[in-house]
């Protein structure tokens, strides 16, 4: 498959179908997130952080934002990505997507690559919110777009299967709730990991989100729980086991094609 | 000519184990009308779907203007346009920018003036810019018909496309059928409705239980449902047909108390008369006498009941 034979046009033409209708809901689909990070500001930074002492010589307010933008991204890629795909099936409309010259490369482009630019500018914007409560610096700003690219990339990715896998509206908030939302509070989002009791850092070290809050907190403030080296291998690790189910996924035709 | 579209042993086995369509060889020709006639379950989405890229064929090949659909899935597919049966639309969108979508993903540049014709032709300008969510299911189907027509294909699938619309949009439906066709464009249709196969189709196929039973030109069909029958009610009970009768080709009925006659009503002379003179001469006393038309019904009912 060379890039002149790609169905440029399909890709286009899903790309700006989803971020219409992202920008149709702008309202909603920012306001949301936005209240949210103030709400933790008031009550973590302000209320809680200013009892707590600094982090790795960070203040505490400061310290959570990276972890906050990632909790954000993380679950508001899973639900966009997820919501786009399951959308077609659940009304029907995917037959079109189907019967299209489209190739799964294009299509998954399509839907993932304008869900990841949701997240992007999510976290673009939770990161300007977050800097009106605490004094916010940025040592490594390449790496760190890097990583929230690269973290709603594969977290996309991740929410594409799941709205694919899913067969119900329920199984469709399953993994957010029952699986994201816990890890990313056990992640070290609020925390240093250093901080747990012996048993449970180990634990935490089984937890990828740790690795993305870890490389992603590194790039703000040059200090991380693990090894910068390690968290980019370990983002990047998901991101090809994500392609590889994709991959199988269309092979398949997994919930797609009986 | 080449045909524009053929399958060759296309089965289609769902999970289930359920042979949904047994192995089917069929050729469309460029151009012309196809009704795929059939009771529910009988086959016709399954294979629709098979041709179109919405299931997983268990076996066979589909051509479309001689392009495997599988290797050649890119340019097989920007011919063929599909109207399916469900109703399934972009709730949230305008029939406008439905229709752009359509166009890009086949791959096709953007082109207001075909959007704008179609929406007219479809009667759906004046709701262009309404969610379609607030149209009324007619006009949803239509919005469907002009999604699949986007693209301009030379192969158009429309899946009962006359199911739950009113009388007078369904006439207007075979009149777009009609000029879609006099643009060149190939329409396989589906339905419950043998009025619907004879008012459009050239051709009709007939499919029951998986089984594609019959394909017949819609002239030779109509032949056949040109042919009546007349049932002799006779007096006495008769042990077999009489040789002096052989040349009407009767059959026995009611167990010896009838004689069934059949002939084909265009045929300059039925041989009625002489069939009675005759009768008469034999001694055969009649009881009573009936004509029946057989209907297009009645060859569909018998055949699928043949196929059972
Ligand atoms: N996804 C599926 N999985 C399993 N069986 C299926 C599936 N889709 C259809 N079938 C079965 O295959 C058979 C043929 O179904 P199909 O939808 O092709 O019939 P049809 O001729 O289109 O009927 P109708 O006129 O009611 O639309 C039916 O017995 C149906 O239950
Ligand atoms: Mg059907």
């Amino acid at each position: 498959m060379s890039a002149t034979n790609l169905n440029w046009r399909a890709i286009a033409a899903i790309y700006r179908f989803e971020m219409a209708r992202f920008f149709r809901t702008a309202g909603q689909s920012l306001a949301t997130p936005v209240i949210t990070t103030s709400l933790y500001f008031v009550v973590f930074g302000a209320a809680i952080g200013g009892r707590m002492g600094e982090i790795d010589g960070v203040g505490y307010g400061a310290f959570i934002v990276p972890g906050l933008i990632m909790l954000s991204v993380l679950t508001e890629s899973l639900n966009n990505a997820a919501f786009g795909i399951y959308f077609p099936r659940w009304t029907g409309t995917s037959y079109e997507l189907l019967s299209a010259p489209v190739s799964p490369f294009e299509i998954v482009s399509g839907y993932v690559g304008a869900a990841a630019t949701k997240s992007v500018i999510l976290g673009l914007v939770i990161l300007a919110t977050a800097s009106l409560f605490v004094p916010i610096q940025i040592l490594h700003p390449l790496w760190m777009i890097g990583f929230l690219a690269l973290t709603a990339l594969s977290f996309c990715l991740f929410g594409f299967i799941t709205g694919i896998w899913a067969q119900s509206w329920e199984q469709l908030q399953v993994i957010p709730m029952l699986v994201i939302t816990p890890l990313t509070f056990l992640g070290g989002a609020f925390y240093s990991i250093d901080m747990l009791p012996g048993v449970w850092k180990t634990v935490a070290l089984f937890n990828p989100i740790v690795y993305l809050v870890s490389g992603f907190r590194w790039a703000f403030y040059g200090n991380a729980d693990v090894a910068v080296g390690i968290s980019l291998a370990a983002t990047l690790g998901f991101l090809v086991a994500c392609l590889g189910v994709v991959w199988w996924i269309f092979r398949t035709g997994y919930r797609l094609k009986p | 000519m080449r045909p524009i579209l053929e399958l060759d042993g296309l089965t289609k086995t769902y999970a289930s184990g359920l042979q949904a369509l047994k192995p089917t060889t069929l050729a469309i020709r460029e151009g012309e009308i196809f009704a795929l006639l059939g009771p529910n379950g009988a086959g016709k989405t399954t294979l629709i779907g098979l041709i179109c890229g919405l299931l997983r064929p268990s076996g066979g090949v589909v051509r479309v203007a001689g392009l495997d659909i599988v290797e050649d899935y890119r340019r097989a597919r920007s011919l063929i346009g599909l109207v399916p049966q469900e109703l399934a639309t972009e709730m949230f969108e305008t029939p406008f920018a439905a229709m752009n979508f359509s166009r890009g993903l086949f791959g096709r540049p953007p082109d207001h003036a075909l959007v704008e014709r179609l929406l007219r032709e479809l009667s759906l300008w004046d709701k262009r810019k309404d969610r379609i969510q607030t149209l009324s299911g007619g006009m949803k189907r239509r919005v469907m018909i002009a999604k699949a027509l986007a693209h301009e294909p030379r192969l158009l699938f429309l899946d009962e496309p006359t199911a739950g619309v009113d009388v007078e949009l369904r006439r207007d439906m075979w009149a777009l059928v009609r000029r879609l066709r006099d643009t060149g464009v190939t329409v396989i249709l589906t339905t419950h409705y043998i009025e619907e196969a004879e008012e459009m189709a050239d051709r009709i196929g007939v499919i029951d239980k998986g089984r594609l039973i019959l394909v017949e030109d819609k002239a030779t069909l109509m032949r056949k449902l040109g042919s009546k029958q007349l049932t002799v009610q006779l007096q006495e009970r008769l042990e077999a047909v009489p040789e002096a009768l052989a040349r009407w080709r009767l059959t026995l009925k009611d167990d010896g108390h009838a004689l069934e006659y059949r002939f084909d009503t265009q045929a300059e002379e039925n041989g009625i008369p002489a069939l009675l003179r005759q009768l008469h001469e034999l001694g055969i006393g009649l009881k009573d006498l009936a004509t029946e038309q057989s209907s297009l019904e009645d060859i569909f009912v018998s055949l699928t009941r043949k196929a059972a």
